[in-house]
């Protein structure tokens, strides 16, 4: 599904991913931890197809294709979706709007037929009710005025509408309650599926209590520098990032 | 819901950036190059007016000789020959009007290309059009249904002689001949355009609509539009224009006067696309036009709702008079210049009388390397006890070539006027593009989207149906502007 080889990348001219290796198979789940800078976000950008994120050496085939040379718009309606770290406020926008014309704009490059406003409002609102995203907050504006919580949670609504073949969930519990964080485990796990790869980067074990993963990797300093099962999250728990990342890169 | 996204299917299929650009070929009578008091006779004569309506033409044309071309704005355009011009130009056809079906069927086709439901079948549609073609406003539909509502609605050349009484006891009240150097211009050529009645306490059953249209080469247009809401009355209007890609400038100079009696109401809206110009500037509109309105009676209201997309040059400024004691004026206006466009707009508030108030509301968009300025005067008179303006302005920038200035002016002469004025600059951010483009949503398509919605305010403030067709113009106006 995913295979990216020896990957680097270079942000406003300074190399973030030195060498980065990492392969997913269909159906699989792999958490990303790691310390803050190591360059987890330049991951997720540069699988997204973010301008400024220049791949300088390496490859990433994604389903037998170069993932590189395709257009941003055009990995979206491939499938690959990227739940933001920080998601952005488009004022004046309705939220509604915004999730139809996305949908649209996707079903449109695969060939399929558009959905009409009432089709769309149907299947948000079916989606929505499990991630309590309410009927008020898909008429506002796009994140404008949102709670930290509730603009991850109204990412998880898109992943779950968009239906991608790989997610990649950026921090996507960072500043979530209990009951939210449940909220957006639920989702995310409704959506595992023989097909589906999910990309999880995170900070915390907790989450990975709730979203058990494949495998888990340690990035830092640009480079995976550490791999293993889902105890591999435990132990960095319980001992921090010092003992696994010996030299700072 | 904003139709935003209901309208991306229709733009994409638009496909070219400027589809008005054709040119339809009808037979043209035009009256001689240049201007002259031979000129405004012969026009005069054309539109078989009476002797009164000649000698205010003449008197401005005497006026304007006098004149000089103001230049305070901030737009540049090399001077224009008036004398290299033709100011009449009109399908040929028989003297007389004729009814739908005995019109030119070219002119007939040019209209649907332009998506107006002149037809009478398409009263579904329930708006009222008047088409006005180079100079003469060609057919009139739904004269029936207002009949009955005794609103009348019908080219000025036919109320100059149908009700000649009126027209004179409004024409030129709100706009005087000698107001500025192009409505004067206008005052002495003007070939037609639209009249509007409507009697006391009368909503009027459906909106009017005008679209302007410049075919021919080298002519100017200059339509003039005048609207009385008597006493308790109501009406929406919507003008909506479009011209043919020529590599010259073509100058249009309206003036549009608007009458609100005591409690009367007047929505103005237009969706302006005048030709633009090419990339590189070359052609497009001189749009110089006087829009005025005046709240002549206690507690009236006047409304006006713009978008701009089009013109090489837009100078505008759609003012409201707040001469009777609680009169409310508003201003709405989205203003895009992309490429060489030049757009000087804005409105102007004249607060008269007691408790008047006014609001504006200016969104301007630049991008490519235009130059879009918003300039607007709020003035509370001596006797304006608490007056009350609010003004915001909010520019976009797209791109770092472009400019967008803000240029207010305020002058209160009254201590109890509260005026209040803010204005925002902001660019398209790379990561809300991202974000977009992340979802599967193309580069266009999410500058359409983010301008549909820093415009919303203004957008929702257009009937309906002319809002998708609004929203669809925003996107193409500024396909290509980024990246
Ligand atoms: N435009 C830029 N120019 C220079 N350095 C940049 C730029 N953008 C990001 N960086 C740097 O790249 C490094 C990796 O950033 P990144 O956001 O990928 O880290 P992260 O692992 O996601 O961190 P966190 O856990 O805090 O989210 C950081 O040191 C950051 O400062
Ligand atoms: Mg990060």
């Amino acid at each position: 599904m995913l295979e990216i080889k020896n990957l680097h990348v270079a942000v406003g001219g300074k190399e973030i991913l030195k060498g980065l290796t990492l392969s997913i198979g269909e159906g699989e789940v792999h958490a990303i931890m790691g310390p803050n800078g190591s360059g987890k976000s330049t991951l997720s950008y540069v699988l997204a197809g973010r301008e400024g994120y220049e791949i300088t050496q390496g490859s990433i085939s994604y389903r037998g294709g170069d993932l590189a040379t395709m257009k941003t718009e055009d990995r979206a309606a491939k499938g690959v979706f990227l739940a933001m770290q920080y998601p952005v406020e488009i004022p004046g926008v309705t939220t509604l709007t915004f999730l139809k014309t996305a949908l649209n704009a996707q079903r449109r490059a695969r060939g399929d037929s558009e959905l009409d406003a009432m089709s769309v409002l149907k299947l948000v609102r079916q989606r929505a009710t499990a991630l309590q995203v309410t009927e008020e907050m898909l008429k506002r504006a796009l994140n404008v005025g949102f709670s930290g919580g509730e603009k991850k949670r109204l990412e998880i609504l898109q992943m779950s509408l968009f239906e991608p073949k790989l997610a990649i969930l950026d921090e996507t519990d960072s500043g979530l309650d209990i009951d939210a964080l449940k909220l957006v485990a639920e989702g995310v796990n409704a959506l595992r599926a023989p097909e589906r790869a999910m990309l999880v980067i995170t900070h915390y074990q907790r989450l990975l209590n709730y979203i058990v993963p494949d495998r888990v990797h340690v990035l830092a300093g640009g480079r995976i520098v550490a791999e293993g099962g889902k105890e591999l999250a435990h132990e960095l728990e319980a001992k921090g990032y010092a003992h696994i990342v010996k030299e700072p890169a | 819901m904003s139709a935003a996204a209901d309208t991306k299917e229709q733009v994409a299929a638009l496909g070219e950036k400027y589809k008005y650009g054709f040119v339809t070929d009808i037979e043209m009578e035009r009256a001689p190059k240049g201007l002259s008091e031979e000129t405004v006779r012969y026009i005069s004569a054309k539109k078989g007016e009476p002797e009164w309506m000649l000698d205010w033409r003449l008197g401005a044309f005497r006026r304007w000789n006098e004149m000089t071309e103001p230049n305070w704005a901030r737009v540049h355009y090399p001077k224009i020959d008036y004398q290299n011009a033709y100011y009449y130009a009109a399908p040929k056809a028989p003297e007389k009007k004729l009814s739908l079906n005995e019109v030119d069927p070219k002119l007939l086709e040019t209209y649907a290309k332009l998506g107006i439901p002149l037809s009478e079948q398409k009263m579904l549609a329930g708006v009222a059009v008047d088409a006005v073609f180079d100079s003469v406003s060609v057919a009139t539909t739904f004269k029936a249904k207002l009949n009955e509502a005794g609103v009348i609605f019908c080219p000025i050349s036919e109320a100059i002689r149908d009700y000649p009484d009126m027209v004179r006891k409004y024409l030129g009240t709100v706009v005087p001949v000698s107001d500025n150097f192009f409505a004067t211009l206008n005052s002495a050529v003007f070939s037609d355009g639209t009249f509007v009645y409507v009697p006391k306490g009368v909503r009027c059953p459906m909106e009017l609509s005008t679209y302007f249209r410049i075919n021919a080469s080298n002519t100017g247009q200059f339509e003039r539009t005048l609207i009385i809401a008597d006493e308790g009355s109501y009406v929406s209007y919507l003008e909506g224009c479009t011209a043919p890609m020529r590599d010259e400038n073509q100058l249009h100079a309206a003036v549009v006067e608007l009458v609100a009696l005591e409690g009367a109401e007047i929505k103005y809206s237009t969706v302006q696309n005048w030709y633009p110009g090419d990339e590189n500037g070359k052609g497009g509109i001189y749009n110089f036009v006087t829009k005025r309105g005046d709240c002549r009676g206690a507690r009236s209201k006047i409304s006006w709702t713009q978008v701009e997309t089009g013109s090489a040059i837009t100078w505008k400024y759609p003012s409201c008079i707040l001469r009777g004691d609680d009169t409310v004026g508003e201003f709405y206006s989205i203003a895009i210049a992309n490429h060489y466009q030049q757009a000087d707009t804005g409105t102007k508030m004249i607060h008269l009388g007691k408790n008047t108030r006014s609001r504006i509301i200016s969104k301007g968009i630049s991008a490519g390397k235009a130059q879009n300025t918003y300039r607007g005067l709020v003035s509370v008179h001596p006797k304006a006890v608490n007056a009350r303006n609010y003004t915001q302005c909010d520019s976009l920038l797209i791109g770092g070539k472009c400019g967008a200035h803000t240029v207010p002016y305020i002058e209160s002469r009254n201590p109890s006027a509260r005026i209040e004025h803010e204005a925002t600059t902001s660019k398209i951010a790379e990561d809300q593009l991202f974000y977009c483009l992340q979802r599967g949503i193309s580069q266009d398509e999410a500058v359409s989207l983010i301008v549909n919605g820093f415009c919303r305010e203004v957008l929702q403030q257009l009937p309906m149906e002319f809002a998708v067709e609004a929203q669809k113009l925003v996107g193409i106006s500024l396909e290509g502007s980024v990246g």
